[in-house]
């Protein structure tokens, strides 16, 4: 090949990077068979303590996934593919993809779906940055019980430009009315919004979304897509985006990613959102088929002008999603959601007998719920971790003041068992 | 293809979650409870496995096809990495379980994978500190221009309005840029693909904010005049961007923290060949001198002096979180054991290969085609089918053409500077005998092109569909099943 291309070595190739470009180190470990790092990284992965039996959530739960889903994503057909910008030789990714959006478009009742954004954090971000391009308004009103973990992520891309946040406060775990019909006004892009809330209770918007729309301003609910399988679902309350964080939907914790970024919204905004968008189409034989639409909106067409600087979805975890969706399908989503729903009031019920421990019933909860202890919660979960049990989420965390309570989670795959021995524990710690 | 939908029948089920070993059976309040169940599938589980599996084999892939694809870097995944990366104590590990106190004892592990790999990234790339949050390459991007952003801001450059990016970058450098709040000023590029030194000088003033540059090129060049380009940046304290898009060319031969960069990000999809997965999750670690270190996103991890790693969020100056938790993770388990692997020695080998590959593919397509530069070029190579457009072959005909020849396409009409581009990649992971297959397919389309140039019209004749109508997918917006009409 060498002498093909002409030249003595491999040096030569390299001859454009003068020798003061040089590396001044490279002091790197030397490689390894694939059977010792197999070892390395496995005694690794032994280092990690996954047997805490998790009743923690704060946005990302332990859900199970049938077998079915990652055996179909772990076809090479599949991860090893390019982002179908050849729709030829793409079909699989892209009618994949168009299922997802539909899937989205039925859990959430919204009308178009993109096909997907990094994660439930930056597709809030994302539908924020939406709402003030569509209205051409700089406020935004943030609710208290939206994801305090969002929240900070939405600072951190907008503390530089000139838009003004404004936080309403949470008043017996729902979204005070009352504060947020004090700031909206004429002036206002957007009310954010999320359902079940950071503490896990459940609300309708429908009344405050009917106020933001009377002055001309968007909303956006950030949902938790499981919970949808029982709750009222956003487009029923008005809602003019709708975002979440699909983890729960057939993908693994993985410590925090990769992770599914969903985006939903009414379909005159379609021209508005970010981030890929699959369409349907038919061929110059007749024939249905799919293909990336609405191009000229993103950055490899728009450059500095795009709606977004996004360049990737995360194709892989949108098809994961989508085959969870059809596996569990129309009954099954209702089913698991119920089976939340029980086993947390169940838990609710053993915990409430407990004395000290008082059980926050202000508003209705689906699978996570706020109790009040009668000392410190994280010295409380550092004790139960010793018990193996991640006992759940201390709001002093995130919230000032809230050093006491604690978020607790519990998923269709706790065992009665379980919520027994957390309840015993839990008690013996107070 | 029938849409999984349309495979539905009332009351069929894929999956059985059995019954409740609880005593309570609760009812959500009818105010707040859902109208009517959600329109998902109603499919068996063995419907859904037919129906997926039948749309994988819709697909090219790197597991079935070349995939000659210019910048995108698509070599072979190993199979190790994958199923390394699938070991529960990775994938069952709750995000929020490091944060808890004396939750750091639970996820050590996981924790020492971050901080090495932070370690190693430093190290190859002449960089003093690593973030490994960056959930893509363009969100890395966005993450080194607000670190830019930062650094003026603590400074008082108060005038910083302006990032300068060659015409040759990707779509991404001015969209990350005008995401951050900066207006963009794009610069030409020199006959031999370098950046125009003059064209530079003539723009930059006390407004620039800073340089983003892709090294090697876009066009496959290698910026010889990289010093030069550094100090004019920096005599207006401006900060230099590197774009690792193509670091893949130059490992162990150039690290861009020694030649005058102060931020970059690495796309682990190219470098660490974590796979594609056909169009994501992507992974963009950052990387950054002393100079910019102070403002990088928290949580950082870091090793304390009992040798225990941990998550630290003292960073007073820190522009705060960039997302929610510590990267993709299971990207990064990928790249942490594909670097294990290759080591030192790998990694040069690994550009080595790269740039030889994409020199053989190039030289033995010269006589066919027209090369934008006649020089040597990194991992990639830039053709343009101009002499085939005058016959009335373009170079999407060319690409549709290579589909039925069993290849994946090159990229093609980009870099959007050159006309009918055609991109070319190989990669280090391909053998002499499937480039040599590529190149005389390439050559049988000029042939092809000479003769008979309306035969591409029909191209490709072998895939279930044949040339999408991309303008009807515009105008006849239909997203979803449910969608009627937009």
């Amino acid at each position: 090949m060498l002498k093909t291309i002409g030249v003595e070595n491999i040096d030569a190739l390299f001859a454009d990077i003068r020798p003061e470009h040089s590396p001044k180190s490279f002091d790197l470990p030397a490689g390894l068979s694939e059977f010792e790092v197999v070892r390395r990284v496995t005694a690794l992965s032994l280092k990690n303590n996954v047997h805490v039996t998790p009743f923690i959530g704060g946005g990302f739960y332990d859900h199970y996934i049938p077998t079915v889903v990652p055996s179909l994503t772990s076809r090479g057909e599949f991860y090893t593919a390019y982002t179908p910008y050849q729709p030829e030789c793409s079909q699989g990714t892209l009618q994949a993809l168009f299922e997802y959006q539909s899937s989205i478009c039925a859990l959430t009742g919204m009308e178009v779906s993109n096909a997907s954004l990094y994660d439930g954090g930056t597709a809030l971000y994302e539908a924020m940055m939406m709402a003030i391009r569509i209205t051409g308004r700089h406020k935004v009103i943030m609710d208290g019980g939206v994801s305090p973990i969002y929240r900070k992520i939405l600072k951190t891309y907008t503390h530089h430009l000139s838009y003004r946040f404004d936080e309403t406060p949470v008043v017996h775990g729902q979204s005070s009315r009352e504060e947020i019909y004090r700031l909206l006004d004429k002036e206002t892009a957007v009310i954010i919004l999320q359902n079940p809330n950071f503490f896990g209770s459940i609300d309708d918007f429908t009344d405050i979304i009917q106020k933001a729309h009377e002055v001309g301003a968007l909303a956006i609910v950030s949902v938790y897509p499981i919970s949808l399988g029982l709750l009222k679902t956003p487009a029923d309350m008005g809602a003019d985006i709708v975002t979440g964080e699909g983890q729960s939907l057939g993908l693994p914790l993985n410590f925090g990613g990769p992770y599914l970024g969903f985006m939903t919204a009414r379909k005159k905004y379609i021209r508005k959102m970010p981030g890929r968008i699959v369409g349907e189409t038919v061929d110059f034989k007749g024939q249905r088929c799919f293909v990336n639409t609405l191009q000229a909106r993103e950055q490899h067409i728009r450059r500095e002008k795009a709606t977004s600087n996004i360049c990737t979805n995360v194709s892989l975890c949108a098809l994961q999603a989508a085959i969870f969706m059809a596996v569990v399908g129309k009954s099954g989503l209702k089913e698991m959601a119920q089976l939340n729903l029980d086993k947390a009031e169940y838990a609710k019920q053993v915990l409430s007998r407990i004395k000290g421990i008082e059980v926050k019933r202000s508003a209705p909860t689906f699978n996570e719920f706020t109790l009040h202890l009668p000392k410190d919660a994280s010295q409380v979960v550092a004790a139960m971790m010793k018990k193996g049990f991640a006992a759940g989420f201390p709001l002093g965390r995130y919230y000032p003041g809230m050093e006491r309570y604690l978020l607790v989670a519990v998923t269709e795959k706790r065992t009665k068992e379980e919520i027994d021995r957390y309840a015993v524990a839990l008690q013996e710690e107070l | 293809m029938e849409l999984i939908f349309e495979k539905s029948v009332a009351g069929r089920k894929g999956f059985d979650f059995g019954g409740s070993d609880v005593p309570t059976h609760a009812h959500i309040p009818p105010h707040y409870a859902r109208w009517e169940d959600a329109p998902l599938p109603q499919v068996s589980e063995l419907d859904v496995v037919r129906h997926y599996t039948r749309l994988s084999q819709k697909n090219f892939s790197i597991d079935t096809h070349f995939y000659p694809l210019g910048s995108c870097t698509m070599k072979y995944n190993p199979k190790f990495t994958e199923s390394l990366a699938r070991l529960s104590g990775f994938t069952d590990l709750h995000p929020l379980l490091a944060q808890l106190s004396g939750g750091e004892q639970w996820t050590q592990g996981a924790l020492q994978i971050l901080y090495e790999l932070e370690q190693w990234m430093c190290e190859m790339t002449g960089f003093s500190h690593f973030t490994l949050q960056p959930l893509a390459g363009a969100h890395g991007e966005l993450t080194g221009i607000m670190l830019m952003a930062a650094y003026h801001k603590a400074r008082g450059n108060s005038k910083k309005k302006y990032v300068i990016i060659p015409d040759s970058a990707h779509g991404t450098n001015p969209a990350s840029a005008a995401v951050a709040g900066y207006e963009t000023i794009s610069v030409p590029s020199n006959k031999d693909g370098g950046m125009d030194l003059e064209a530079l000088k003539a723009v930059v003033n006390e407004e620039t904010a800073g340089l983003m540059m892709t090294v090697p090129s876009t066009f496959g060049v290698f910026e010889a005049n990289i010093s030069a380009i550094a100090k004019i940046i920096h005599a207006v304290d401006g900060i230099m961007y590197y774009d690792g898009a193509n670091l893949n060319a130059v490992l162990g031969r150039c690290r861009p923290g020694d030649v005058g960069f102060d931020v970059m990000h690495i796309n682990t999809h190219k470098t660490f060949t974590t796979p594609h997965g056909g169009g994501g999750p992507g992974s963009g670690p950052v990387g950054v001198n002393e100079k910019l270190a102070r403002f990088l996103p928290i949580s950082r991890v870091v090793k304390r002096s009992d040798g225990v790693y941990v998550l630290d969020y003292n960073y007073p100056e820190s522009i705060g979180y960039i997302a929610s938790f510590y990267g993709n993770f299971g990207l990064l388990v990928r790249a942490y054991a594909y670097m294990l692997m290759l080591g030192k020695e790998g990694l040069i080998d690994t550009s080595n290969h790269a740039v030889l590959n994409a020199n053989y593919i190039m030289k033995k397509l010269e006589p066919y085609y027209k090369i934008c530069f006649d020089r040597i070029c990194m991992h990639e190579s830039v053709f343009s089918a101009s002499q085939q457009a005058q016959r009335g072959v373009h170079a999407i005909d060319i690409a549709k053409f290579l589909i039925d020849q069993q290849i994946h396409p090159p990229t093609v009409y980009f870099p959007i500077s050159v006309p009918e581009a055609i991109m070319i990649e190989p990669t280090e992971t391909e053998s002499m005998q499937t480039m040599d297959d590529f190149i005389s397919k390439m050559i049988e389309a000029d042939k092809l092109s000479r003769t008979d140039p309306a035969a591409f019209k029909e191209f490709p004749k072998t895939m279930p569909v044949f040339r999408p109508d991309e303008v009807k997918a515009a105008r006849d917006i239909k997203t979803s099943f449910f969608s009627t009409d937009l």
